[in-house]
């Protein structure tokens, strides 16, 4: 399969080559660990394993059968039928990294575009041609704000209302770097504390303070005047933030962040149970030579013809080795490519018609739970499509009962934080029906009284 | 060939997709905090379908030709893999449903797992990681971890052989590894007296690449894997180039301790032009508990009538996380797709394959172009191309040049320690005719280089761009584009 050698040609070879069979060609690998069985099941034919991979797939349930107001930092929206159909070009997806700019300007002008795109919503001056998801964007932002000031700021100062699986990672990341501290700035007590409460920690050893936009809670502030005192204190600002609602908002830009971060699979790219999914990084041009990952270039060639080249790749790991401050190789390519052409389809009015229709039916749905007896709404802050609300029961019970009547609920909150029992997280979307979000409300309201 | 941005492309007022109208009443944006201005492109879907359309023809792909790129295992990528990948069971599941409602999901991840576990003789696989480079993180994170819980902290060095591959170094250095490199003997095996000097017990690790960059089996690896351990020190493999021991040997067998897969290298995914990957990493038994969170496993075993019940869960030591949710699910799907297909026996024939398209291939070049170590190789090798009678042509001019005649060039100037390196790594999925046309091209020009070397120097001559000024971009930095009006 996949192999088109005749048993001719095989023979043809091996007398090139000078041996008698192929097994001769592994005479370097030690005798006693030389070709094992492998325990696996037989191999079958593209008929079979479609079959195969169809039964694993309809032992799921999926957003498709069921009406789903879970969120959390994925979120189920409509993907144009162009995006796809333009993904599957083999010239674009069997393609490598664009080491060889002339034989990659397709890859190479798309990522352009993505990186202007990203610039333009996030109101910042430049964007790398990404990261693999949001969370490894904002742990690379730790490492960026880190290195700017050569480990000599020790303090991350984050939020509690960032993702909390984000929050991980940028530790999981940082925890080899010396004498770096992860500071929250309140406690998991108080998870709901305004971006504005972190003012007092900032201090001159704080290197990055880390705040998402909208927060994980769904909640929009203004953060002009956090980044004023951030940069009082010579640090950096950074935010999280969701694309989509930057169709609406205010951008990290305008408000005065130094590096805006995020997860870029709202735009155009299918659940997938997680991955792969595309991690977005923008900052301000006095620091694009201090990004991690691919940047591209414009540029032209020796007739003066515009052209596009990865650029600065002095930065990087395979020519400074152990100097450079990243590791990153393979970014999330493809899927920068579908989001690139996602924008270009919904273009200026579509992304913002879609942004209102997540925050018009996200409001619509708040308003009729927040009127049910048992519930409700815990903050009284502006919300983008994604709020909290405070159950009569545990969630995970009152889930159970929603999946019984096709709906996936929000998400627990407990999960992450123990003061937050009984809270949910949910989210809507322009995929969310008016009569789906009745039907919600409906079955909150039965299960309150069980 | 050039063509227009979508900026430029844009014409205002125009649309490409319509949503539907509000079906709930309207409540009124919060006031203070929206944005003024949208400055995205307005485009028909005419418009972006052709724009795209002509992009994906300045590319070139392993649909389009042959791609040797060494130490990237560019082979055919089948469609089924496309398909099983979109299926609608799959690609609409939010990862954060309840985990009854995704067992497909979960036990196609576990099987995953086993069969990971089973072709690298590994006692443990985390499916987490997004990419090689950070599943290689990963291992250097598992090692620092191993060390630290048995309360040894003198473990400050990370050894690397100068053929292993050029992440390393950045990965070690990440964890707050001091990198210690180590020479390569004649043979191109690592040098065992310059290890021997250089083990003691300060070392974490070692990060071995087998077959190495050189394309080469280490003749000495398991003396190379016993020295690091009887100094107490642990070894990482880079599974990068996996695809030559499918079958062949297993690194847990050899007494690897972690190892990162590239499931985009080995198993067929698609590089997607640079991404998605995924860097699956595996551990011996006694590293299980340090796997980055979270794996799944059977939490309710099964019955004859009754499948078992798979949920994540947390090994006991873990590193903890390294990317939000599970991984690249998606690409897992078409692995385990890849895997299902070939089965053993046919994994086995991948390596004996892309092993003899190596050494075939190999065998047709190595009068023109000078080869450094003389042995059988595995699945790539390395050329020089460059020669002492052509003293101004250089690996790039062959590299360029090959565009001109329709192949995807091999890589250059990697690894460091050949003179200007051509690393040549065909595939299993390449016919002998498409080998003997590239090893004809590739005569073709080690004569030119003798006879015209301008028309070296000069190419590519047939693609959309001729070189481009790399200077002009690090300098300038134009790293985007607006709407016209706003230049």
């Amino acid at each position: 399969m996949f192999i088109p050698h005749s048993t001719k040609e095989t023979e043809e070879m091996l007398k090139s080559i000078g041996v008698k069979k192929i097994e001769d060609l592994f005479d370097a690998v030690p005798k006693e660990h030389r070709f094992p069985n492998l325990n696996l099941p037989a191999g079958v034919s593209e008929m079979e394993a479609l079959g195969e991979l169809q039964e694993y797939a309809n032992s799921n349930e999926t957003v498709h059968e069921l009406a789903c107001f879970l969120g959390a930092g994925a979120y189920n929206h409509y993907t144009p039928a162009a995006v796809d159909n333009l993904l599957r070009r083999g010239e674009f997806y069997t393609a490598y990294t664009p080491y060889q700019p002339e034989v990659s300007q397709g890859t190479l002008q798309a990522i352009f575009e993505f990186q202007s795109l990203i610039s333009n919503l996030t109101g910042m001056e430049v964007a790398n041609a990404s990261h693999y998801d949001g969370a490894t964007a904002t742990a690379e932002a730790g490492v960026m704000a880190y290195h700017n000031f050569r480990g000599k700021r020790s303090k991350i100062l984050f939020s509690e209302a960032i993702n909390p699986q984000y929050h991980d990672v940028l530790c999981s990341y940082l925890c080899g770097y010396e004498n770096i501290q992860i500071v929250s700035g309140s406690n998991k007590q108080d998870p709901f504390a305004k971006p504005d409460s972190l003012i007092p920690q900032i201090d001159e050893d704080t290197a990055l303070v880390l705040v998402q936009y909208p927060d994980f809670f769904g909640r929009i502030f203004d953060l002009t005047d956090l980044a004023a005192k951030v940069h009082e204190h010579g640090a950096l600002l950074g935010v999280i933030a969701n694309p989509t609602a930057l169709g609406l908002l205010k951008t990290p830009g305008e408000m005065g962040a130094d590096i805006v971060v995020g997860e870029g699979q709202p735009l155009g790219i299918p659940l997938s149970f997680g991955g792969p999914y595309l991690g977005f990084f923008a900052t301000r041009k006095e620091y694009a030579r201090k990004i991690a990952g691919r940047l591209v270039g414009e540029t032209v060639d020796g007739k003066g013809r515009k052209g596009y080249v990865l650029t600065l790749t002095a930065r990087e790991q395979h020519i400074r080795r152990e100097k450079a401050t990243s590791n990153i190789c393979t970014n999330q390519g493809l899927i920068a490519l579908a989001a690139t052409i996602y924008l270009s389809l919904v273009g200026k009015s579509g992304f913002k018609q879609v942004a209102n229709l997540c925050y018009q039916k996200a409001h619509y749905a708040a308003e009729k739970l927040s009127a049910l007896p048992g519930y409700k709404l815990v903050n009284s802050d502006p919300f983008f499509h994604e709020f909290v609300l405070k159950c009569p029961k545990p969630v995970s019970e009152i889930n159970e009962f929603l999946l019984d009547q096709g709906i996936l609920g929000g998400y627990d909150l407990g999960k992450d934080f123990p003061g937050l029992k009984d809270h949910m997280l949910i989210a809507c979307t322009e995929m969310n029906h008016r009569e789906e979000i009745d039907a919600l409300v409906e079955c909150l309201a039965e299960v309150a009284h069980d | 060939m050039t063509e227009p941005t979508i900026y430029e492309l844009s014409s205002e007022g125009r649309q490409g997709v319509r949503f539907p109208e509000c079906d709930v009443p309207v409540t009124p944006l919060p006031v203070g905090l929206t944005r003024d201005n949208l400055p995205l492109p307005e485009l028909s879907e005419t418009d972006v379908v052709r724009h795209f359309i002509h992009l994906s023809t300045f590319n070139y792909g392993i649909d389009s030709g042959m791609y040797p790129l060494g130490s990237c295992t560019m082979k055919y990528n089948p469609k089924i893999n496309e398909e099983t990948a979109r299926l609608s069971g799959f690609a609409f599941t939010h990862p954060h449903q309840p985990e009854i409602t995704v067992q497909g999901n979960l036990a196609l991840m576990y099987n995953l797992q086993e069969f990971l576990k089973e072709i690298s003789g590994f006692a443990g696989v985390s499916l987490q990681p997004s990419a090689g480079a950070q599943g290689e993180l990963v291992g250097v994170m598992i090692i620092r971890a191993y060390h630290r819980s048995r309360g040894d902290s003198k473990r400050i060095k990370m050894l690397i052989p100068d053929s292993a591959h050029g992440t390393n170094p950045a990965s070690s250095a990440m964890s707050g590894f001091e990198v210690i490199p180590v020479p390569s003997d004649a043979r191109g095996n690592v040098d065992i007296q310059a290890l021997k000097a250089v083990c003691d017990d300060t070392v974490a690790g070692l990060m071995l690449t087998n077959p190495n960059t050189l394309g080469l089996f280490d003749e000495n690896v398991l003396e190379v894997i016993k020295t690091v351990h009887a100094a107490g020190g642990l070894v990482y493999g880079d599974g990068a180039n996996l695809n030559a021991l499918l079958g062949i040997a297993r690194p847990g067998d050899l007494g690897i301790d972690v190892m990162h897969f590239n499931l985009h290298k080995t198993f067929s995914t698609p590089h997607g032009g640079g991404g998605p990957g995924s860097g699956p990493v595996g551990v011996a038994k006694h590293l299980v508990d340090f796997l980055p969170a979270p794996v799944v496993d059977i939490v309710e075993e099964g019955d004859s009538e009754i499948p078992p019940l798979y949920g994540f869960v947390t090994p006991k030591q873990t590193i903890g996380r390294v990317k939000a949710f599970y991984g690249q699910f998606g690409v897992m799907v078409r692995a385990f797709t890849y895997i299902r297909m070939l089965g053993p026996e046919g994994l086995r024939r991948v390596a004996e394959y892309a092993v003899l398209n190596a050494n075939y291939l190999l065998s047709l070049l190595k009068d023109s172009y000078t080869l450094p170590y003389k042995r059988i190789c595995m699945h790539e090798f390395v050329l020089e191309g460059c020669w002492a009678d052509a003293p101004e042509v250089h690996a790039l001019d062959i590299a360029k040049r090959l565009m001109d005649y329709k192949f995807h060039p091999p890589t250059n100037y990697f690894p460091l320690i050949v003179h200007e390196a051509l690393m040549i790594e065909p595939t299993e999925t390449e016919s002998k005719q498409t080998l003997d046309q590239f090893a004809e091209v590739m005569i073709k020009i080690a004569a030119e280089a003798h006879s015209t070397p301008d028309l070296l120097h000069e190419a590519p001559h047939e693609t959309p761009v001729g070189r481009l000024d790399e200077v002009k971009a690090a300098k300038e930095l134009v790293l985007c584009c607006w709407l016209p009006e706003q230049n």
